[in-house]
């Protein structure tokens, strides 16, 4: 009944039972925090005021502290609210799409993954809302009556289409993210000692009983929403890279953007999934279940969609010379030989190239030289949008409003406030939350745990 | 309370193995005793078929909320940009909803995703009696650990059949 291929490497190492794996996802919950947590805390802690510092400055007098100027109207901000969508984009593809393949290697990593998603787009959602400058007016993005007339929004706006996507994204995710770790957090209130413990993870759980009925929905439920968070999480990215492509910007107007952001904003977010997770399972001591194969498949997804990256680079490069549009041309011709040449470099360099590591084995299961590249791949995605948008914008038809852009100190600080939010996000969540799926783990204990695959096989496979 | 009625006894069976339950749940089944209900810390793959539980159609509850929000979508998008107030936006046509259909897909999309899945959401929290605070509805904290119980109204010989089926603890409620 429980039998998996013994070709199959085990996904559970170790002899665990159903009570160890509790036990172990339990802990970081049940015990003190370390000395370590304490310090990445406060760091991302500060970095986060910094940021929020930054935003009440921008707010309190205008995005005229920005360096934005009237040739870049678009620079900092929107490259930082790309990059953050697409970070976001692999918590998805690791629940939702590897559900509907039945992948079972997504149930170590399924929970963080999302935990990194909504986290990811909360610090995305920021740019877009304080680049209104008028953020009290935020508001007027929704389709609600008022006293204009009414004048209603325009539906035929990929800026509009975008409000859609990403709080559609935003909400389903959270709401994916929840029905999973109800149960989970029923399991903590069972356990808790501590009244006040007990009594938030009561209200957390949502009174939780694990009803034969209840978990035959819970599976059904799961399903349909990794078969609508699927195509949602697709259509999230082909909407931000239509912000560009519906443009008539030279560098911008193109079809092929949306499976080409698609492919970045996978490959960015299993890069930070791996940044993550390198360290979640060290400092939680959880490698018995983010084993190494986990990272080498997570690996193998980097290198192929990296490679996708580099073709669709490489197609934008053909397609401009051989669309003869001058325009089109110097757009390109600009971007790697022109004033930005550095950051197009440092974006070929970190998508294109290191990723090709990935194919030698040895290199894939180095976990030091995994969280590396992880690294290198994020910073590498960062240049990919501020390629395509700055320097798309600071040199457009017009050679006599041709200009530069350098970021201010406040730039700097929000972009930097971003990621210590995030941290600060993501540091609370490990500590408070399950951080592995355990009650969808348990039902693979049995066909994919080490000792349990070894007692299989030595027992002969008599069904 | 209408009632004053006295409350049934209920037996309650503890089993430690997911693979015991099932052939246990079969067992007391086939011995023509009523389950009323059975907890289990993880989703036991067999177990709703074991039991005689009907399928569940929360999926085409999805299905009709979705339908519900490319209604709404499209209503919306009808009455904002061509009954109420139609504009010309970059020569895009507004004479009528089926010629700026085409700028409309992301939003009929995104609504009916949207509509499909929070609704499926509440919909599912409801019908299992889910909310923030409620207390727990298993009976013994062990079950969502590492036990799977089975409770079931007391009845004459029934301790023996659960005995023999595999139980590794036994209580009357």
């Amino acid at each position: 009944m429980h039998y998996e291929s013994p070709v199959r490497q085990p996904l559970i190492l170790g002899d665990k039972s159903y009570n160890q794996i509790t036990e172990d996802v339990v802990r970081p919950i049940e015990s003190a925090a370390p000395r370590s947590w304490w310090m990445v805390f406060s760091i991302a802690l500060v970095m986060f005021l910094w940021g929020v510092g930054c935003l009440a400055y921008t707010v309190g007098t205008g995005i005229g502290v920005w360096g934005l100027n009237k040739t870049v109207g678009w620079a900092w901000d929107i490259t930082n609210f790309v990059w953050w969508v697409g970070i976001g984009h692999a918590g998805t593809l690791i629940s939702a799409v590897l559900l509907l393949f039945r992948q079972r290697w997504r149930m170590a990593i399924n929970r963080s993954a999302e935990a990194m998603t909504i986290f990811s787009v909360i610090q995305a959602g920021l740019f877009p809302v304080f680049h209104m400058g008028r953020v009290w007016m935020a508001y007027w993005v929704l389709p609600i009556p008022n006293q204009y007339g009414s004048l209603w929004v325009n539906f035929n706006s990929p800026l509009l289409w975008d409000v859609f996507a990403i709080s559609t994204y935003l909400s389903v995710s959270v709401v994916f993210w929840y029905v999973g770790l109800i149960p989970d957090f029923a399991m903590v209130r069972d356990r808790a000692v501590n009244p006040v413990q007990k009594h938030i993870y009561k209200i957390l759980s949502f009174g939780w009983g694990g009803k034969a009925k209840a978990w035959q929905r819970f599976e059904e439920v799961s399903l349909v929403l990794a078969g609508l968070a699927t195509p949602l999480v697709l259509s999230v990215h082909t909407i931000v890279s239509m912000d560009f492509a519906t443009s008539v910007i030279p560098g911008w107007h193109t079809t092929i953007f949306p499976p080409y952001f698609v492919a970045g904003a996978i490959f960015s977010g299993f890069a930070m999934v791996q940044t993550l997770l390198l360290i979640v399972r060290k400092v939680f001591k959880m490698e018995d279940y983010i084993t190494v194969q986990h990272i080498e498949m997570m690996n193998i997804v980097i290198m192929v969609t990296g490679s996708i990256v580099g073709v669709a680079y490489i197609t934008e490069l053909f397609i401009a010379w051989y669309s003869g549009v001058e325009y089109e041309q110097y757009a390109f011709l600009n971007r790697a030989t022109g004033p930005y040449w550095w950051a197009y470099w440092s974006m070929m360099t970190c998508n294109v190239f290191s990723p090709q590591f990935m194919w030698f084995k040895k290199l894939r299961t180095n976990l030091v030289f995994t969280f590396v590249i992880s690294i290198v791949v994020n910073i590498g995605m960062w240049f990919e949008r501020f390629v395509i948008i700055v320097t798309s914008l600071h040199r457009d038809y017009l050679p006599s409003s041709w200009s530069m852009f350098s970021p201010s100190f406040v730039d700097v600080g929000i972009f930097v406030g971003t990621i210590g939010f995030f941290f600060v996000l993501f540091l609370l969540y490990a500590r408070t939350f399950p951080v592995i799926a355990q009650a969808e783990l348990k039902t693979i204990l049995k066909t994919s745990g080490e000792a349990q695959k070894k007692h299989h096989s030595d027992h002969g496979a008599h069904h | 309370m209408a009632h004053t009625t006295e409350p049934t006894p209920v037996v309650r069976a503890l089993y430690h193995d997911d693979d015991v339950l099932i052939s246990a749940v079969k067992e007391i089944r086939a011995a023509g005793y009523t389950i009323s209900e059975v907890y289990t810390p993880f989703p036991v793959h067999g177990l709703d078929k074991a039991m005689g539980l009907k399928e569940t159609r929360i999926a085409m509850a999805a299905f009709m909320y979705g339908v519900l929000g490319l209604t709404v979508a499209v209503t919306l998008t009808w009455y904002m940009m061509i009954s109420d107030w139609p504009q010309n936006i970059g020569g895009k046509p507004n004479y009528n909803w089926g010629m700026n259909m085409p700028a409309f897909v992301p939003i009929l999309f995104e609504l009916t995703v949207f509509f499909a899945a929070h609704l499926m959401v509440w919909t599912y929290l409801i019908i299992n009696g889910l909310y923030p605070g409620s207390d727990a509805q298993n009976p013994d904290p062990r079950t969502t650990d590492d036990h799977f119980m089975v409770e079931l109204p007391a009845a004459d010989g029934l301790v023996d059949v659960l005995k023999k089926s595999g139980a590794v603890e036994i209580a009357e409620a």
